[in-house]
Order: structure tokens, then sequence, then C-alpha cells
């Protein structure tokens, strides 16, 4: 059996595949469900319900999503240009640490000056968090996979230092907690008595930002020429290490920022769960999305609906919520494989 | 004369062609394999030796003819059918899992997969006697990780006898090993020849095939263009058939040549790995004149055209531009001093596969000419490319279709195009019409000699002699890495170009025409 590339894939080639991707996830969860001992149907339905089905569980989703965005296109970014950032969630709590160390105290300033500073501070702390890895990559060949993987069990070990140490709340109880944000320090929401924050407003407007870095701009044609062909990019003149770096230092950025947006908008303070692994599924938002950026919206909205749905379906219905990660994992895997699908025909010898 | 009674030929390639597009990669190629016989098969890259392996081992499927081996006729596209019918192969890169012993990655998948105990004392007991019959001397139980590459490529051949080959080709066998290393695989071979094996040896290094074979096979241009007993064959006309013999007087009008536009002095670059490095290199391109640059390929090319592109800087020696001494050295320096690079590979370095015309014919200018303050003017450059692909009649749907939809004709007119709308001073040219058809090869060809009109420098490296001595004003000879002084193309007779090529040194008499 080999796979043979089509050339020029014909419309339903190109669509048929990924319906029937969706298709296998509802199955294979269908019959998970019923193994559970209740109706797909059911499930299925609260979980939409849970997800979408009021405005509370819609403003729910979309805090969930905010984070998502952010991590989800930190690694479109970087795999478009064949960076293989797997340490979003290390770069997320970069930011995070960041941004409480500045936001409860180190500094005081009005809102408005306030917010970007934190913001621009918690990019930065991304951005540097990967650039080790990828000058180790570009200078010595280290694999990235590796090293940003690895980075991220490290880091977070730092984080549960500083949580006992210097950045413990006196406050706190005794509990491995930062001290609260000022209130200067929290994004505000974006409408009153509602409670979705600024952050999900920040992460749409980055999204569109990437898109339009992406598709315009010379260093958006560089990071897609790198990855594409890199032998083609470096015969061509374009600076490929460079081009690598700067990838570097906006995926970087753009994780960083999920963890500025997670403390001043959604919690207030840093703790050890700050993120229940935005990081990692970064990687899944991404990889539905087909590394597109506006595609990256969409997908962090589904993984987030996925998410809050099979939380509360686990409330009302009583099978467990970890039925998300199996719709997840097997989507992202039927999915995967019908992009193969879309592009190359299976020939049997 | 004595008459034998006639065993069948080890292997039988009968009337084989494949046609790709427009290109035919094999044509009507014919050869036997005599049982116990070694027999080199010779050609240049791109001559078809790799097409016809393919169809050999049922990857393609032959448009016409057919392989038989020891007389039963082999089906067409089954891979595995040759493997059975007693031909092994052992590739230039290994297919070795290096964290396995040399055992088991000989057992690897002679097994069925019902059957889950090894046997591995059989395997063993039967590797130890193969070394010991054909002089391969591996220890079973070492790691292959531990291996040096001599030793490695001994466990191929072993592969491959273990599996009961009987006739055995080997892919550019001595690229990868050390001379002395390459005696004892000498050594073995003939041994294994003896022992009633057939043998088919692919190689471009005359000296090894001389030294190793019984017959040799010429392929050029996917046809088979002579077969040769060692004994009436020399390198010199080996040379001259695998390049070709350029007999021909081609159409010339003598252009008038202008000031040295790029010189490279006593330029040296590393080898790396199999690839030759360049040894103590001069040379000087003039405006209005094309040179050309012969040679038998992996002797150099790679690394002069490397040097030219910006992609690697000398490890010693000088380049000057118009004159002036060059110290940064990159493929956007190259660019910015009127370079125009039109590389070997159009797939892997001339384009990018899924990006669409446009976004390629814009790859090596967008920054200076397409672009404003970091934002891409992407109306100017798809007028830039509509107008490339009307002036170098690129025949695509449209601008935005993909690079990979592309013939390789109109890939390469889109990177001429490219390197021509520049205006460039220097133009290098590195194999600008391998693989294409015979309307494209004149297309380019006529494009070249154009832009040397209007007064470039070109550098045409080509392994095709015939394509050399119709171009070029100057010709120049590249073996083991170094450079022949340069011959007028009337003095470049295939007799001195061919022994240059052949690796005899550039020593000997100055040529003279008459």
């Amino acid at each position: 059996m080999r796979l043979e590339p089509i050339s020029a894939p014909t419309p339903a080639r190109r669509i048929v595949p990924p319906v029937l991707a969706l298709v296998a996830t509802l199955v294979v969860t269908s019959v998970l469900v019923m193994i559970a001992g209740r109706a797909p149907g059911d499930v299925l339905r609260q979980i939409v319900i849970g997800a979408v089905g009021s405005k509370f569980a819609l403003l729910e989703t979309l805090n969930r999503t905010t984070p998502l965005i952010f991590t989800g296109l930190a690694v479109a970014v970087a795999f478009r240009a064949k960076l293989w950032n797997i340490g979003a969630e290390a770069q997320l709590y970069a930011g995070a640490v960041i941004t409480v160390i500045l936001g409860t105290g180190a500094m005081s300033a009005p809102s408005f000056v306030m917010l970007p500073v934190l913001a621009v501070a918690a990019f930065i702390a991304g951005a540097l968090i990967l650039l080790g890895p990828v000058i180790l990559k570009t200078r010595l060949g280290v694999d990235e996979v590796v090293t940003t993987l690895l980075f991220n069990f490290i880091f977070l070990l730092f984080v549960s230092f500083l949580l006992e140490g210097p950045l413990k709340d006196p406050m706190g109880m005794g509990w491995p907690k930062s001290a609260r944000m000022l209130a200067e320090a929290r994004l505000p929401r974006i409408f009153d008595g509602v409670r979705l924050h600024w952050g999900f407003g920040v992460a749409l407007i980055a999204a569109l930002v990437i898109w339009v870095m992406d598709a315009k701009s010379t260093l958006g044609f560089e990071m897609r020429a790198v990855g594409q062909n890199r032998d083609a990019a470096r015969f061509a003149g374009i600076p490929v290490t460079s081009v690598m770096i700067k990838t570097a230092v906006i995926s970087g950025g753009l994780a960083a920022l999920a963890g500025f947006s997670e403390v001043s908008g959604l919690k207030g303070s840093l703790t050890l769960d700050l993120s229940p692994g935005f990081g990692y599924t970064g990687i899944v938002v991404a990889m539905l999305a087909l590394l597109h950026p506006l595609g990256v919206v969409v997908a962090a909205f589904f993984v987030a609906a996925i998410f809050v749905g099979a939380d509360s379906m686990s409330r009302a219905i009583g099978v467990p919520s970890y039925i998300a990660d199996i719709m997840l994992a097997s989507a992202l895997l039927f999915m995967v494989l019908a992009i193969l699908l879309t592009k190359f025909r299976v020939r049997r010898d | 004369m004595t008459t034998t009674v006639q065993a069948p030929p080890a292997l039988c390639l009968a009337n084989i062609a494949k046609r790709f597009g427009s290109v035919l990669a094999n044509d009507d190629v014919s050869f036997d394999l005599n049982q116990g016989e070694v027999l080199a098969l010779l050609g240049e890259n791109g001559a078809g030796k790799t097409t016809l392996m393919n169809i050999l081992f049922g990857q393609y499927t032959a448009d016409t003819g057919s392989v038989s081996v020891f007389g039963e006729t082999l089906p067409p596209g089954k891979p595995g059918a040759a493997l059975r019918a007693g031909v092994g192969m052992v590739h230039q890169h290994f297919t070795l899992a290096a964290n396995l012993s040399v055992w088991e990655n000989i057992a690897l998948g002679t097994q069925g997969i019902g059957s889950f105990v090894l046997r591995s004392g059989q395997v063993r007991a039967k590797i130890r006697d193969l070394s010991a019959r054909f002089h391969l001397d591996v220890d079973p139980d070492a790691r292959v990780s531990t291996l040096s590459v001599g030793e490695q490529q001994r466990v191929e051949i072993l592969k491959a006898l273990y599996r009961d080959a009987r006739v055995l080709i080997l892919d550019e066998p001595t690229a990868v090993l050390t001379p002395q290393e390459a005696q004892d695989l000498f050594a073995t071979l003939r041994q294994a020849v003896e022992m009633g094996l057939s043998i088919i040896f692919i190689s471009h290094k005359l000296h090894e095939v001389m030294a190793l074979a019984d017959r040799i096979a010429v392929l050029r241009h996917g046809r088979l263009v002579a077969t040769r007993t060692r004994a009436e064959t020399n390198p010199n006309e080996l040379v001259s058939l695998m390049v070709g013999t350029a007999v021909e007087r081609h159409e010339y009008t003598p252009r008038t040549i202008g000031a040295p536009r790029l010189s490279l002095r006593n330029v040296s670059t590393p080898s790396t790995g199999t690839r030759f490095g360049l040894n103590n290199v001069s040379l000087t391109l003039h405006a209005g004149q094309i040179v050309g640059l012969a040679g038998v390929s992996g002797n150099g090319q790679a690394a002069l055209s490397d040097v030219i592109s910006g992609l690697i800087a000398p490890s010693s020696g000088d380049i000057d531009i118009a004159g002036q001494g060059i110290t940064e050295w990159s493929p956007r320096v190259a660019l910015s001093h009127g370079i125009g690079r039109i590389p070997e590979d159009r797939h892997k370095t001339g384009t990018i596969a899924d990006f669409d015309l446009t976004e390629n014919a814009v790859l090596e200018t967008y920054r200076d000419q397409f672009s404003r303050r970091g934002w891409i003017d992407w109306r100017g450059a798809r007028a830039h490319a509509e107008a490339l692909r009307e002036t170098y009649d690129v025949r695509t749907a449209g601008v935005d279709s993909r690079i990979r939809l592309l013939s390789g004709g109109n890939m390469q007119k889109l990177i001429l195009g490219r390197v021509l709308e520049q205006s460039p001073q220097i133009i290098l040219a590195n194999q600008p019409v391998r693989g294409l058809d015979i309307g494209a090869v004149t297309y380019v060809h006529r494009r070249l000699v154009e832009a040397a009109e209007n007064g470039a420098a070109v550098l045409l490296i080509s392994e095709d002699l015939d394509e050399v001595r119709k171009l070029s004003d100057v010709i120049q000879v590249i073996s083991d890495g170094r450079l022949s002084p340069p011959i007028p193309r009337d003095d470049a007779t295939p007799a001195v170009l061919g022994h240059w090529m052949a690796g005899n040194g550039f020593e000997g008499e100055v040529p003279h025409a008459s």
C-alpha cells in the first residue's frame, strides 16, 4: 500500500474526508456513551446546551475560548514556519508571572498605562522563553521539540517555587497563591454586568493582526517561505535564521498573552492551576484550524465548547467529562487522517 | 571461436521505454547481464539510470518492454517480484536500522508476520556461513550504529545474499567509501562473481568502472548509446559516450567580450561528506561571454555553484565583482550585486512548490521592489507575475496556480524570467535544461545567448558536453574540485575535454585547433 500525491484535488476530495472525520468522531463518542449506559443523543444534546444553550453557558465558553485563541495562534504561527513550539504552556506561565509581579504592586499607574505595560511585558517574557530553544536550534541544531516540551515542566516547577516563596500571598492562609492584582491592573469587562473580559477582544484582534501579517506583510511572506521550503528560501536570499527568531518572538509572545489575559482578565491572581493545559490544547486548536489564524478562532471556540459542554453534561447526566478529551483526541486524529486523504490517494499494490 | 551451451542471461532488459509527460526517461533500452559478469551502468544524473532501476524493481511500470530474470519474465509494476526472483539491490543510502544488531537487520522482513520467535541461531549461522564464503567480515551481533560505513555496506550486501540474491545491483557503492574501503569492496565483488553472482555496478567514476567491470553499458538522455567490453574501451572514450561526442558544428557568431564582471581568486571550500569542495579555483567571467563548465557530475560543480549563488562563502580565496573585493557574502549580497541564479534543482531550491506563480515570481525581489514599510504590494507583484508569464511563455491557468502543477519546462521558464527581468550583470546557469523537452531546451538556450549578447557574463554549468560546446565562447573543465585553464571553443575538442574530464589532470599539450 502506498500514498500517491494528488496534484489538483477536486472539491469533493477536499470536503468529503473532513466531513467523514466529524462523523467518525461522533460515532466513536456515541459508542463510548452507549458503553456507559446512556443514550448518545441525550449526551450530545446536553453538551450543546451546556456549551451554548444559555447566555451564561455561552459566556463561559467564550471565556474558555480566549486563552485557546492565544495559544492556538502561538502554535499556528510557529508551525507554519516549521518551528515546532510545544512550549506554549511555559510561555503562558511566563506571561502570567510577569503580569502578577507587575500587577500586584511592583508598579503603579492608571489603568490605561498599566494594562498595555503588562501586556507588553508578558509578550516579551514569553518571547524570551522561546528564544533559548530557537537559538539552540539555529546555532547547534538542537531539536526544539525536546527543549520546548521539557522546559514546560521546568518552568512549572519554577512557578511552584515562586508561589511557595517570593510571590506567595502573605494573606493567603498558606495556600500557594499570589496576591490579588490591583484594580487598575485588571482587564475590564466588555459589557457591564456580563462576565466576559477584554482579553477576548484582544484575542480576536490578535487573530486579525496575525492573519493580515501572514497575508500582506513581508515578514508573513518570509515566514511562510521558510516553513514551506527552507532551502529555496535561503537560496532566494531570505534570512532564514532571523525569520526563525522573529517567528519565535511572535509565537512565544502570543502564548504569554494567554497568561496575561487569564490572570488580569479572569482569575485576578496566579495559582498553579491557572492553565489546565491550554498550551498543549493550543496544538490541537492550531491543527484543527489547519494553522489558519482565523480558523484558530473557530477551532478554539469549538474546543472550548466541548470542554464546557462536557462539564455541564457530566453534572446533568453523569457520564464523566473525560468524554471531552476523547472527543477532541478522536476529532484531531480523524482530521489529520482526513487532511492526508485530501492530498493523497491510497493505492494498493 | 568456441560455442558454448547458451545459459539464459541473469537479467535481460528488452526494449524498455518510459515517458514522463513530454520527457522520455528511457528510450528503447535493451541489455543483458550475463551470469557471472560485472556490468557497469554508466551515465550522468538524469540519464535514466534511476528510472531503469525503478522499472526493474516494479516501482514504475514501463510503457513498453519487459524484464526477465534467468529467463523468467517479471510481471510489470509488482514491487517485490524482482526480489523474489533473486535480484538484490544495495542502495547508495543504506536502509539499516541503526539500533538493531547486524543479524536482526538481516533477518528483518524475511519472516512471516505470524512467526513471533526469531530463529536467531539459524539466522546467525547462515550469516556466518555467507560471511565466510564471500569474505564479508562482519560480526553478526554487533550493533549497526557502531559499524563503519564500509561495514554497513557489507551488511547491506549480506542482506541481499541472505535473501538468496543471485543478481546484485549496487548504486554508486563507492560514493560513501574511503579508497581503502573501496578496494575491499572490489575484492568482495570479485569474490562474489567467482561464486557465481552477477553484478550491475552503477557509477560515474571511470577508473572504478575500468577496474571492475567486464562490460560497460552507457546511458545518455535515456538511450543506451553503447555497450563495450573493458578490453575494447578506455576512459576517454567512455567520457565522450557519456556526455556526448559533440562532433557537429553549431552556429556561432562571435560576441564582443567586455570587462571582467566576476572573478574568483584561489577559492577553496571544504569537502563535505561525499561532495567535492573547490580546490584553489580561479575563474573570471567577462561581460558578453558565456563560459561553459564541463565535467563529470560530482566533481565540484555543486560547490562552485553554491559559492557563486552566495550560499557558501569560500574558506579561503577572494571574490571580486566588477573589480571590487567582496567582504560579506550571502545570497542576498549576490543578488544585490546583480548575480542572477538558475539553480540546479528547480524543485528544491528554485521554487516553493505550494506557493503560487506570483509568490514564486517575487521570491527574490519582494523586499526591494514589491513592498513598502514591511507590507507587500501584492497588486504590483501580480502584475509583475502576469508580465513574466506573458514574456516568458509560462503556460499555466493563471498567476494564482501553484507551482507544483507546472511542468518542468514552465517552471524553468518562470525561474529564467525571474532572473532575466532583473537584467543581471552575471548569470549562473547550473544545468539549466536538465530534464526539459526539446522545445523548452531551445527556448532556454536562446534566452541565455540573448542575455550574453546584451552584455551579461554567463557561467553555464552542464554535464552535457554538447550543450557546453553549443553555447560557450570559452570552455573550462572541472575535475576533482579543480578547474582547468580556459580554452576557446574552437580548441575544445572532445579529445582534449574528455582527457581532462576523465581525471587525468590538466597538464599535457596545450591544445590547438587545426
